[in-house]
């Protein structure tokens, strides 16, 4: 963010408000939606292609895996039939439809690997991955802005340099070896909390359970994201404490919590808000990890157990899932922003 | 967020003055500081350090890595194996020498395959325009709105875990950005009096493409390819952890964390700590040196936060 904006919030008369102004800026944001569903539903839908295709283009064949080594005594009648009933002799263009149709639907197909209907295997799994992941991201994000100011505020001094030198190591570590490192610290030798899991075997689950085993991987995934929260709060708010009307906020005598809290942070916190939606793809990956680590029965171990098992149907679900979240988080922040901030253009 | 107030006050720093002129400092300075000559050398050092030992200890020692010895597996670091041994009695500072060469092998063919993929389809949508470009950027947002190891993962189980099948994930997946630096580039030198010199002059499209756009894209290109070797190393160290990699006989970091994590709950650290330390060092010295590189070829892209 350059200074110059800055200024402006600080030196500019208000904008116009009233309700007219605000229902123009409704109706604005409101195009804004609609623009990027508009959008989005092509690029949907090219995703989804590029999955089937790319399920297509493999030389993987879902008859021989669906009989396994049956398929040595199967009979060409058999093989003939399987194919009809799954309508593999079809063109792919067909194929395409009806797999399409059956989505718009909400039906996914089968799994393979888990052997269940993959909009079972979503329904059973999402809701502890986003419990994840919403957890760790406003961990992260507290992290982020309470160790980010406190760098920017004490520029260049031990503080900051401990800071920013945690947070660079940090993001070069590989989220899953953090995992690891937690695992063995809290899990194997201090014993304090639970290594993996949902509950502790054969215990009914309970808001206690659940909230202890979630400790240790909602940590992990907060402290690898929170780097990059660090870093870029650091960022925003040394060039907004360099600005004028933070100068001018000292020379009025302000306590300097005021200074950087209220005046210097807000404006720092508005470029951050858009960069928000743009971390969802990162937090999808970590979360992938470090479920991994702690088996978390949320949707990574599916993934991975999908992709190990050549399971397309539940391969290209989620992918679909994942996709429409990275475009969901990306249209939330630039809504966020375009309501923090009257000046922003609505028109790109 | 205008609520929002600092935890407590912090002993140290009710010791250093209240009133900090951070802008004293700054006010005068005409952009930004040069990154400093220290950050350049210790990365290089520390690069040249790692290259030359994955070079040269596979030739001098001549140790098989793969050596089973299980009357000494799952030692502790002490004298005789420095970083202990794994659960099949390997030494493990041996095997995180041969899991970095696999790893660094891997990362930079992995990121010149990404860079070449990107620097063609950039050039291409630039130099083309029209209606190859709305195609290529549209395809190119597609793919940048799938998280890029899901993505990955989705490769690599059409291809089968394999080596190519890791490189290829790699480069499918983060092609992205070199094709967003290349087509800037070739766009702003479109506009440029040689460009239109050589047009002039009777050079073919495919003329000035080769001989005049692309030796002058070619250092944004190498640095991108250069930022890119930590990123393929992250992406083939996840997929190799997950089961997803390189097949076990290539010992790569990301195989070996995979190995540890059975050893890890009966009290084994030692074989988790070195290779993602070891990871950890080669990132940050990697990165480091492409970092300073950036700073004086893009002195206004230094505000970006990947360092």
């Amino acid at each position: 963010m350059d200074p110059e904006a800055g200024l402006l919030t600080a030196v500019a008369p208000a904008p116009p408000t009233g309700p007219a102004v605000g229902r123009a800026r409704g109706r604005a944001i409101g195009w804004l939606v609609a623009r990027r569903l508009a959008f989005g539903v092509p690029l949907l839908l090219g995703v989804s292609l590029g999955m089937f295709a790319l399920a297509k283009a493999s030389p993987f064949d879902p008859v021989q895996r669906y009989l396994g080594v049956r398929i040595i005594g199967a009979s060409a009648e058999r093989l003939a039939q399987l194919r009809a009933n799954w309508g593999l002799d079809e063109p792919l263009w067909g194929q395409y439809g009806s797999w399409l149709a059956h989505v718009l639907t909400g039906d996914f197909g089968d799994s393979l690997s888990l052997q269940q209907p993959v909009s079972q295997v979503i329904v059973e799994r999402l809701g502890w991955s986003v419990l994840l992941v919403v957890v760790a991201f406003a961990a992260a994000l507290l992290l982020g802005v309470v160790l980010g100011t406190v760098a920017a505020w004490r520029q260049g001094g031990w503080l900051d340099r401990g800071i920013t030198a945690t947070s660079y190591a940090l993001e070069a570590a590989p989220v899953f070896w953090l995992g690891l490192g937690a695992l063995y610290v809290f899990a194997v030798w201090l014993q304090w909390l639970p290594g993996g899991g949902l509950t502790d075997a054969g215990a009914a689950p309970s808001a206690g359970q659940l909230a202890r085993h979630l400790v240790l991987p909602a940590a992990v995934l907060a402290v690898s994201q929170a780097p990059w929260f660090v870093l870029f709060i650091r960022q925003t708010l040394l060039e907004a404490l360099t600005s004028d009307y933070v100068l001018g906020a000292r020379s009025r005598g302000l306590p300097e919590r005021v200074v950087v809290v209220h005046h210097a942070l807000r404006t720092a916190l508005l470029p951050f808000l858009t960069l928000l939606g743009a971390r969802v793809p990162e937090l999808i990956t970590g979360a992938l990890l470090v479920e991994t680590v702690f088996s978390w029965p949320g949707i990574a171990k599916a993934t991975v157990d999908a992709a190990l098992n050549v399971d397309f149907s539940l391969l290209a679900a989620l992918t679909l899932l994942a996709t429409a979240a990275v475009l969901a988080g990306n249209l939330l922040a630039d809504v966020l922003y375009a309501l923090a901030d009257p000046r922003v253009d609505l028109d790109g | 967020m205008a609520e929002l107030t600092l935890t407590g006050p912090d002993p140290a720093l009710d010791a250093a003055p209240r009133w900090r002129p951070v802008i004293r400092s700054r006010i005068g300075t005409t952009g930004p500081p040069r990154s400093p000559r220290s950050r350049l050398i210790g990365s290089a050092t520390l690069v040249a350090i790692l290259a030359a030992t994955v070079i040269v200890v596979p030739l001098v020692v001549g140790l098989d890595q793969q050596v089973v010895d299980l009357a000494a597996a799952n030692r502790p670091p002490g004298p005789g194996h420095w970083l202990g041994t794994d659960e099949l009695g390997r030494d493990v500072l041996l095997r995180c020498v041969y899991g970095l060469r696999v790893s660094l092998a891997v990362g930079l063919v992995a990121a010149v395959v990404s860079t070449v993929l990107g620097t063609a389809l950039g050039a291409l949508a630039a130099a083309v325009g029209g209606w190859t470009d709305r195609i290529l950027m549209r395809l190119l947002d597609a793919v940048a709105s799938v998280p890029h190891l899901l993505l990955g993962i989705v490769i690599v189980a059409v291809l089968r875990p394999s080596l190519t099948a890791v490189v290829l994930s790699i480069a499918l997946t983060h092609w992205l950005s070199s094709a967003r630096i290349v087509r800037s580039e070739v766009l702003s030198l479109r506009g440029r009096p040689f460009i239109d010199a050589a047009i002039a002059g009777g050079s073919s499209r495919r003329r000035v493409v080769v001989r005049h756009l692309l030796p002058n894209v070619a250092p944004q290109a190498l640095l991108a390819a250069t930022l890119m070797v930590p990123h393929a190393i992250w992406h083939e160290t996840a997929l190799s952890f997950l089961g997803l990699g390189l097949p076990p006989h290539l010992a790569s970091i990301g195989n070996m964390l995979n190995d540890a994590q059975r050893s890890l709950l009966v009290g084994g650290w030692w074989m988790s700590l070195a290779p993602g330390l070891l990871l950890v060092i080669t990132t940050l010295a990697v990165a480091g040196l492409g970092g300073v590189w950036r700073d004086r070829l893009n002195p206004r892209r230094r505000s970006e936060l990947a360092w």
